[in-house]
């Protein structure tokens, strides 16, 4: 066996609260309590581990990850792990304080999410009133002291229009860095589908809107995107391929490829309370099982751009096809492919309702 | 692309890090959302901005260490500063 890489980057999900509700969390559908959670202790081995394996950067993620009231702490073992910290928030839990006292645990950069750029349809998409006020206030502590900002937008069918809008909202910030990024259709946001998916005609003025704002600023805001895959003829590699470039740890210390692995059935994730993150990386089966090229079926097996996608998502493949191990139906080589442009048609005619996300409270799944 | 002037104090942007990257054997550079590799002459240069030499002072510095001419070192580490200064990792 040739020897494995070591991963770039550590996604740890240090708790799965959040006063926020998005409808498309990415968060798995059976969340994790308060009490299931690692300590500091154990999150500050994690940390030691990964920069020990070869891990560069760290993402501070969750739920929402300042509602750890050791989030300072843990940046400061980050960093003296000698890890680059990045923080995932959605802002609005952090005051002056707060924030001073993680710019003196040593954060790196922060990721701050918008849910839209009008007050009044943010709040009502993130579920918690007042909430895109509070984000604002923190952009003007990230601006003030310095830190580097970058703006994440996550969009779909009810925020989409006011693209142009977020891309101003961001240079007002003073964030240096855009992403927009289109809801992935698994776990809360496979729930909310009819209610998120973009129209073909909506994703192509995006598209547009996105070439001449890069063209227009450059030098002075980078804008990460990415063609969402119900409108895409092949699929995105998926973490950059399974157990190749990031790991996860989830709230509770499962070990994963993926934060959305998790929903996978057959699949048995170690746990950082008795595996090393090295042991896992190397050895377990659930890293093993889709990494490389010899899992796959065809078409993807004797696909040309099998290096390139690595067949797409998994987590993706499971939700459409009931199967794990299929081609992701992005694809237009798979034979499920179809099943995406029925979900657009069905979504075209679907309401604006949501199911919130909200912890104990998992939709039936489909 | 704007020269840095020689009295000026080039260093790291804020959330720029140079670390080594020891599983790899190697140094990288680290930045929000993305990192890259310097070359050998890159690497020289990022280690010598400690936020309190000057551009001449690092040059200074390198044409001492590798015995070449003085002119010859300036040309090359300006360029690469501006270089540097344009993608934000460098700001004086
Ligand atoms: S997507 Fe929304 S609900 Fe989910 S963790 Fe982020 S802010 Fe909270
Ligand atoms: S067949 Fe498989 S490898 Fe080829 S483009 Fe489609 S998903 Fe990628």
């Amino acid at each position: 066996m040739t020897p494995i890489d070591p991963p770039l980057g550590l996604l740890a999900e240090l708790t799965h609260r959040c006063p926020l509700r998005c409808p498309y969390c990415s968060n798995p559908l059976e969340l994790s309590r308060a009490a299931a959670e690692l300590d500091t202790e154990t999150w500050a081995r994690v940390f030691r581990e990964a920069a020990a394996l070869g891990v560069l950067q760290l993402h501070l993620s969750g739920g929402e990850p300042t509602v750890r009231r050791d989030l300072p702490d843990l940046v400061r073992h980050a960093e003296q792990a000698g890890l680059y910290t990045n923080l995932i928030t959605s802002g609005v839990m952090t005051d002056a304080a707060r924030f001073d006292a993680l710019m003196q645990a040593g954060l790196d950069h922060v990721q701050l999410s918008v849910q839209d750029a009008e007050e009044a349809s943010a709040d009502r998409i993130g579920g918690y009133a007042g909430g895109h006020a509070r984000k604002l206030a923190f952009a003007a502590l990230a601006r003030a002291a310095g830190l580097p900002l970058t703006l994440n937008a996550v969009v779909h069918r009810q925020n989409l229009d006011r693209l142009p809008a977020l891309i101003d909202l961001a240079l007002d910030l003073g964030a240096q860095r855009l992403e927009v990024a289109h809801v992935q259709y698994y776990g809360w946001a496979l729930a909310n589908r009819d209610a998120l998916l973009p129209s073909l005609a909506q994703l192509q003025a995006a598209t547009a809107t996105v070439e001449a704002a890069r063209a227009r600023l450059r030098g002075r805001l980078v804008i990460d995107y990415v063609v969402p895959d119900y409108h895409a003829k092949r699929p995105k590699a998926c973490m950059g391929g399974w157990g190749r470039m990031v790991l996860a740890v989830s709230p509770a210390g499962r070990i994963l490829p993926c934060h959305a692995a998790e929903s996978l059935p057959g699949l048995t994730f170690p746990n950082v309370r008795d595996t090393s993150l090295r042991e896992a990386w190397e050895r377990a089966e659930a890293f093993t099982r889709f990494r490389g090229t010899a899992w796959m079926p065809e078409p993807c097996r004797s696909c040309d751009r099998r290096e390139q996608d690595w067949g797409g998502c998994r987590c993706q493949a499971f939700a459409l096809t009931g199967d794990a191990a299929a081609t992701d139906p992005a694809c237009a080589l798979s034979p499920h492919h179809a099943l995406l442009d029925l979900a657009v048609a069905e979504a075209a005619e679907a309401g604006e309702a949501f199911t919130y996300r909200e912890i104990g409270r998992a939709p039936a799944r489909a | 692309m704007s020269a840095i002037p020689a009295d000026a104090i080039p260093r790291l942007a804020r959330g720029v890090k140079l670390r080594e990257d020891a599983a790899r054997g190697r140094w990288v550079v680290l930045a929000p959302e993305r990192m890259f590799v310097p070359d050998e002459i890159a690497l020289e240069v990022l280690r010598l901005l400690d936020g309190a030499r000057s551009l001449d002072a690092v040059v200074e510095e390198l044409a001492a260490r590798f015995a070449a001419p003085r002119e010859e070192i300036a040309a090359d580490v300006a360029e690469l500063l501006a270089d540097l200064a344009a993608r934000g990792i460098v700001t004086t």
